[in-house]
């Protein structure tokens, strides 16, 4: 495309019909403790 | 303009996102400007208002523009709907994986912020013994079902207080994770007084993670992180972490964090987060202090403009870096956002999982939602020497998610806070539910600087 460069190829919904496992890590456990931040957690399924 | 996109200039670059796809384009002017005109459902023939409203543009170009517009709204990374309601509730009755564990309610240092009001949360100075950190490993194997990864965070007050219940702790879980099929997953969140070699030595070889308490420059830290006689810790603490996060380095390891607090006393804190990067450390984390509004430290909304300067600056740093070497300079938490493959929407739906899935025990075996609720009576859930919990508050904190939270619902960084912290709503609102703007300000802010980053990245990857 011209005038539109789409980035990433990811989609959330795609993620959603296969998520929901509860495998991956506790978000409030890696650094924060006080400013929960979900989307830099890892998908453990896709490790 | 539809809420089902966002649109924002970071640096050099005009960026929309798909909320609810998650898909990120980088766009041009003029398709920025017609993005904020249109909203769906789009139809295949170009909108009048868009001739009638962009007068600055040839008509063939807009066309072609729209055209592009439409083909990605057809592939639904466009204006893509809202359809995870469903998934809302999937959480209730989840296991138990995660505990928050307080081996000490006693700190040797005094923070002048510290939310465990000096490490004893309001509950007087107390080490847990070694037979309530292997009963909380018995309570966690039990509650975690058919969970197979278990995560276990040291915490204190100062955990190091407590450093034969953290050993004790730890030995037994190896002893007994295989029989059970579990595999722990440590962690330590430290304010670094009480290391040694031996801890060192032993924190490298069984912590996954560690988290290492320091808010930046000399002056800064020792402002407000200081001993009981009120000595700044900075000179104490500097040469361990380095000898700590050098033992990781030299194994190939990321998996640690220097932790700093910023507050109004240092407005300016990203020179605190250069100044660490500049002490060889590469891992950070500095984030905003959680303080109600009337104390001198406190963040306040007029302190926004500042902060938003600083997270500019430290992104451009940071995509400077990117442009210039091919690497960012440093991993800053806060702009870690994997574009390509984060984790899922169900996921993204109710955040840490605090009070469901993840609990904080005290060294008398209490147990509460998360270490920052500890100490208030209302949210407590039980003991784990009954193994008894209060299902009325687990499912409470299941129910709490983006379609329950106010405001939620609407926003554009839904998927990206997933309704921030539950902690911090109840301490600045009264409500787990009503979500601080001041923080939600905050947090849109390095979402859009982290989305930007790892589009700066793509490149690179």
């Amino acid at each position: 495309m011209k005038h539109i460069q789409t980035v990433n190829k990811a989609n959330l919904k795609e993620t959603a019909a296969k998520g929901g496992c509860g495998k991956c890590q506790t978000s409030c456990q890696s650094a924060c403790k006080t400013s929960c931040t979900i989307a830099n957690q890892q998908c453990e399924a896709s490790k | 303009m539809s809420n089902s996109i966002h649109r924002f200039r970071q640096g050099d670059m005009y960026i929309v996102l798909d909320v609810n796809s998650g898909g990120v384009h980088v766009v041009d002017k003029m398709v920025y400007d017609m993005l904020g005109l249109l909203n769906p459902p789009l139809s295949a023939e170009m909108p009048a208002v868009i001739t009638e409203k962009m007068t600055d543009y040839p008509e063939n170009e807009l066309r072609e523009c729209y055209g592009e517009i439409y083909s990605l709204y057809c592939d639904k990374i466009l204006f893509s709907e809202d359809d995870y309601h469903q998934y809302a509730e999937m959480s209730i009755k989840a296991p138990i994986k995660a505990m928050c564990l307080h081996v000490s309610h006693d700190c040797n240092l005094r923070c002048k912020y510290c939310f465990a009001e000096t490490g004893d949360f309001g509950t007087g100075r107390k080490i847990m013994t070694p037979e309530t950190g292997r009963k909380a490993i018995d309570f966690l194997i039990e509650k975690s079902a058919g969970r197979q990864n278990l995560e276990l965070d040291f915490f204190g007050g100062e955990p190091l207080m407590a450093w034969d219940t953290v050993k004790a702790t730890v030995d037994y879980a190896r002893s007994v994770e295989k029989q059970h099929g579990k595999n722990f997953r440590f962690t330590i969140t430290t304010n670094g007084m009480l290391l040694d070699d031996e801890k060192i030595e032993y924190i490298n070889r069984e912590m996954s993670n560690c988290v290492l308490s320091l808010d930046g420059r000399k002056e800064v830290n020792d402002n407000i992180r200081i001993t009981p006689n009120n000595k700044g810790c900075y000179d104490i603490i500097m040469p361990k972490y380095k000898k700590l996060v050098a033992g990781r380095k030299n194994e190939g390891r990321t998996d640690y964090y220097v932790r700093g607090t910023f507050t109004k006393f240092n407005l300016d804190f990203v020179e605190d987060v250069l100044h660490i990067a500049g002490e060889g450390f590469d891992q950070l984390s500095v984030e905003p202090v959680t303080a109600p509004e009337d104390v001198d430290y406190a963040i306040t909304e007029k302190d926004l403009p500042v902060i938003f300067e600083g997270y500019d600056r430290l992104y451009d740093i940071m995509a400077d870096s990117v442009e210039k070497t091919g690497k960012k300079p440093f991993n800053f938490f806060h702009y870690m956002i994997d574009l390509h493959q984060g984790p899922c929407a169900i996921k993204r739906l109710r955040g840490c999982g605090c009070g469901n899935e993840y609990v904080a025990v005290t060294p008398d075996g209490d147990i509460y939602p998360c270490h920052q609720f500890v100490g208030i009576d209302q949210w407590k859930m039980g003991t784990i020497y009954d193994g008894k919990v209060d299902q009325d508050i687990a499912n409470y904190f299941a129910k709490t998610h983006i379609y329950s939270k106010e405001g939620c619902s609407d926003c554009w960084a839904r998927f990206y806070c997933s309704g921030g912290c539950n902690a911090t709503s109840f301490i600045y609102d009264g409500d787990v539910r009503k979500p601080n703007k001041l923080q939600c300000e905050l947090m849109k802010k390095r979402i859009e600087c982290g989305i930007a980053l790892g589009v700066k990245m793509k490149g690179t990857e």
